[in-house]
């Protein structure tokens, strides 16, 4: 397999640039960036000429539908409403609520999907008698039923939390089953033999063989489940009347987006990175766990 | 994320999707005939469980809920969501089908900047040095949020405004895949091509290409379900009355479960009938792929 | 179950494997493969033992019935006196594999350890037991590396270092050095002999390659095609030690020929009948 990130890398056409020539690492930075400020200079380039041209389609280039990405920023250091918090609190509070919110179903849903998939690999019968269900239980589209759990479990007194965290746990424990499984089942064969040449015990194989083979499996997985959680949090905070939370937040700067669009953008990238933040979290526990010591580019 | 990582991410997309379609082991030689025949009902047989485990936890529910008299806002039956579905049927279907629009709009706009991205990122090296860690930061990016600009944008009632949603959920999957597709090609295969002075454009025709088809046709899959998903929860964030998603808001909102959940069960047979015709899709355009599966092992 | 032991095992009383009529079929009806029939061997303690033959023959099939990773369908086995499976409990031998399967998570000494810590030694002793071993590879120098940064050889040697963590009696072997390159290979046979002639293992030694066969062992254990069975048993009768002057010896290439023909009358027999 071609691994581009981390060879020098030489283009198709087997030559190489000032670019190519510097190392990967920083590659990569540059090259993020680069995508970045295109994106902001495309924003800006498209309110310029539209203007110019008069352009009203697909989108108005005035301020009012496409304020000015400094705009956006600078509106984060403004007070929410007159004598209030800066934007950028309410948004990191709302943030520190949604991913609240999400993180202990998430951790719940990792611990069942991790225990479901060591119980299958030692289990063939629990596999094949239950396996079925845990696949057939993602046929139920749960980001679009989450507006109805999360009525429903307000019907039933569950608190907000709860709720969500129903949602995200359902969300994580499929990713993470299938993917431990995977893992659990990874191991050279080889490996496999050696530990069976020393009369080891199942539970000794589980533990320092198949799970150790299986946690780069487990965090791709979590690293999915994490920003399909936080998707889960914010939709189920659309239907309740739930005061704090990145959905309300958003929903309320709609309102808003005739008076203060600049208020909606900036809740939006909040949310973006509310959600880098989450998988950034993660990514940096699996570096510490898994790639410390096996040779992965990182 | 890792290239490890987007190979695992891209296994378990395909897992997920495809948990059903993993072959069983075929016949094999039995007096110097090939036991194929066989596979089929062996693979019907595979499904059968499933299946009946399906049936079996409906006709339970019926009875549970119907002897315990559960509320329908609780838990509602089986047959009263199948009385709704059949009730309701052209208000639901008239929704499902303006939520399929929305759907289908993303779904090919997401799908055809996707490969184009791809394509691109394949061409030039910047390109898919700077477009590979952004799109994995995508990835963790909750892309609902855009709804609510979306709607703003391009006016709550428009269908363009799902669609500009769909097709941000769909680009990164596609663009990602697709790209392993195209890249992880045989550098032997690719040195054979520069000796012959190939152009960079035959050898995106003769080599990456054919071998990107499997991840993009895995890819468009995943997609799939995504788009349609995608739609009914943007339309979550506000839409017109005649959509799937404020459908089912707007009943769950007066506790009307059943008549939510055969809305769900409208979006469901979307889903299966979108994800089918993917299926005979690629069947068509790589028979040689479908082929050589069923025969191994 | 043996409890940790902090001393060698005492010299064994018997043979340390003997096979009688022992057997290998695998699978049932119309798809049975009779990988071994009819084996007999005696191998007395310390002896060096290589099995070599034509692909598929069941060399390394036998090596696993002794180490008992698959069980005989017929015929009978016993190791150091006792049973196969007993013989693994009792962990009286060590495997090293064409792959080192290190793990790729561990470093080098951890490796090493990793058979002692399913079997229950303390901390202190295994990494005592730990830097022995690497001291006996001469790998010392790398214990806190990680497997990814030794080359095929060194990771070779770290899978022998692990395999006699335990102290076993019986070293078994199954194409270590298969996969490399002739010169570290030659390297490798070396080490190996050293430290056999070091310790008191009994090694059985399964290979493709006639001159490592003959280069390492008392024994040449020439084994026919499938069904496997013993054809010929060749006694190298060269000197010890063996080095590089053994390899330019008359008498190492005659045998290496001797072992060749034995080879090549396989083949004949097959053509004849």
């Amino acid at each position: 397999m071609t691994d581009s990130s981390t060879a020098q890398h030489i283009n198709d056409q087997g030559q190489t640039n000032w670019y190519t020539r510097l190392d990967p690492r920083v590659r990569r930075v540059v090259a993020f960036l680069g995508v970045l400020a295109t994106l902001v200079l495309l924003w800006e380039l498209y309110k310029v000429v539209a203007k110019a041209l008069d352009v009203t389609s697909p989108v108005r280039p005035d301020n009012r539908t496409m304020p000015h990405s400094w705009d956006i920023i600078w509106a984060l250091f403004q007070p929410v409403r007159r004598g209030g918090e800066l934007l950028i609190v309410t948004l990191t509070k709302a943030s520190l609520f949604t991913l609240g919110e999400a993180l202990l179903g998430f951790v719940i849903g990792a611990v069942v999907g991790f225990t479901l998939g060591v119980l299958f690999v030692r289990s063939e019968l629990a596999e094949r008698a239950f396996m079925p269900y845990v696949v057939a239980s993602q046929t139920v589209p749960i980001l679009a039923i989450a507006p109805m759990v999360v009525i429903w479990g307000a019907q039933l007194g569950m608190g907000q939390q709860l709720r969500v965290g129903l949602i995200a746990a359902y969300i994580t424990f499929f990713p993470v089953a299938i993917n431990t499984l995977r893992g659990l089942r990874s191991p050279d064969p080889t490996a496999m033999e050696l530990m069976r040449s020393y009369a080891a015990s199942g539970r000794a194989v589980l533990w320092k063989l198949q799970v150790p083979s299986a946690l780069p499996y487990i965090f791709t997985a979590l690293k999915v489940s994490a920003t399909a959680s936080v998707v889960g949090a914010i939709i189920g905070e659309l239907p309740t009347g739930t005061r704090s939370g990145l959905g309300r937040a958003l929903l309320d700067f709609s309102q808003q987006f005739g008076a203060r669009p600049e208020k909606l953008y900036a809740a939006v990238l909040m949310s973006a990175l509310a959600g880098i933040l989450f998988v950034g979290l993660i990514t940096l526990l699996e570096h510490r766990v898994v790639h410390a010591a096996r040779r992965q580019p990182a | 994320m890792t290239e490890r990582d987007e190979q695992i991410l891209e296994e378990h997309e395909t897992d997920v999707i495809t948990a059903f379609e993993e072959d069983p082991p075929v016949g094999g030689i039995v007096d110097g005939e090939e036991r194929i025949p066989g596979a089929f009902w062996t693979r019907v047989g595979r499904y059968l469980p499933a299946v009946l485990a399906f049936f079996l936890v409906i006709v339970l529910w019926e009875a549970l809920t119907r002897a315990l008299g559960v509320e329908s806002f609780i838990l509602p039956k089986p047959s009263e969501i199948l009385t709704k579905f059949v009730q309701n049927a052209d208000v639901i279907w008239s929704a499902a089908f303006n939520t399929l629009i929305e759907a289908l709009g993303g779904f090919v706009i997401g799908t055809t900047l996707g490969v184009l991205a791809a394509l691109a990122t394949v061409r030039w090296t910047a390109v898919h040095e700077g477009m590979m860690p952004f799109a994995i930061a995508a990835n963790s990016v909750p892309i609902i949020a855009l709804a609510p600009i979306a709607n703003a944008l391009f006016s709550i009632t428009s269908p363009v405004s799902k669609m500009v949603v769909v097709a941000a959920v769909v680009f990164f999957p596609v663009m990602i895949n697709t790209t392993r597709g195209l890249l992880e090609v045989d550098p032997a295969e690719l040195e054979l091509m520069r000796s012959f002075a190939s152009t960079p454009r035959a050898v995106m025709r003769q080599i990456r290409i054919p071998h990107a088809l499997p991840y993009f046709f895995s890819a468009l899959k995943v997609a799939g379900a995504l788009s349609l998903i995608a739609a009914i929860v943007a339309e979550y964030f506000g839409g017109p009355q005649d959509v799937l998603g404020q459908y089912i808001i707007n009943r769950a909102n007066l506790f009307q479960f059943p008549d939510a959940w055969a809305a769900i069960l409208a979006a469901s047979i979307l889903g299966i009938t979108f994800y089918v015709l993917i299926l005979i899709a690629e069947r068509l355009v790589m028979p040689w792929h479908v082929s050589f599966r069923s025969t191994e092992d | 179950m043996t409890s940790p032991e902090s001393v060698t095992p005492p010299p064994q009383a018997g043979l340390a494997i003997v096979a009688r009529g022992v057997g290998k079929t695998f699978g049932t009806g119309a798809e049975r493969v009779e990988a071994l029939r009819g084996i007999d061997l005696s191998i007395t303690p310390g002896e060096f033992i290589s099995l070599i033959g034509p692909s598929g023959c069941g060399k390394s099939t036998l090596l696993r019935l002794i180490g008992d990773l698959t069980q005989p369908t017929s015929g009978t086995l016993e190791v150091n006196d006792k049973n196969p499976h007993q013989a693994r409990l009792d962990r009286d031998y060590g495997m090293v594999f064409q792959k080192a399967t290190l793990l790729d998570w561990r470093t080098v000494a951890k490796n090493v350890e990793l058979p002692l810590e399913v079997m229950g030694f303390n901390s202190s002793d295994r990494a005592t037991r730990a830097a022995e071993m690497l001291d006996l590879v001469e790998l010392g120098r790398f214990r806190d590396h990680y497997p990814w940064q030794l080359s095929g050889g060194m990771q070779q040697r770290v899978a022998i270092a692990r395999a006699l963590a335990f102290r076993p009696s019986l070293l078994l072997m199954d194409e270590p050095f298969g996969a490399l390159d002739e010169m570290t290979r030659e390297l490798m046979q070396q080490e190996v002999l050293r430290i056999w002639t070091e310790t008191d293992l009994t090694i059985v030694f399964v290979t493709h390659s006639i001159p490592e066969a003959v280069f390492l062992s008392n024994r040449v254990l020439v084994m026919s095609r499938r069904p496997g069975q013993i054809a010929d048993v060749i006694e190298t009768g060269l000197p010890q030690p063996r080095d590089e002057d053994t390899r330019e010896s008359p008498d190492y290439y005659a045998k290496i020929t001797e072992v060749r023909e034995a080879l090549r009358r396989l083949d004949r027999d097959v053509l004849e009948t």
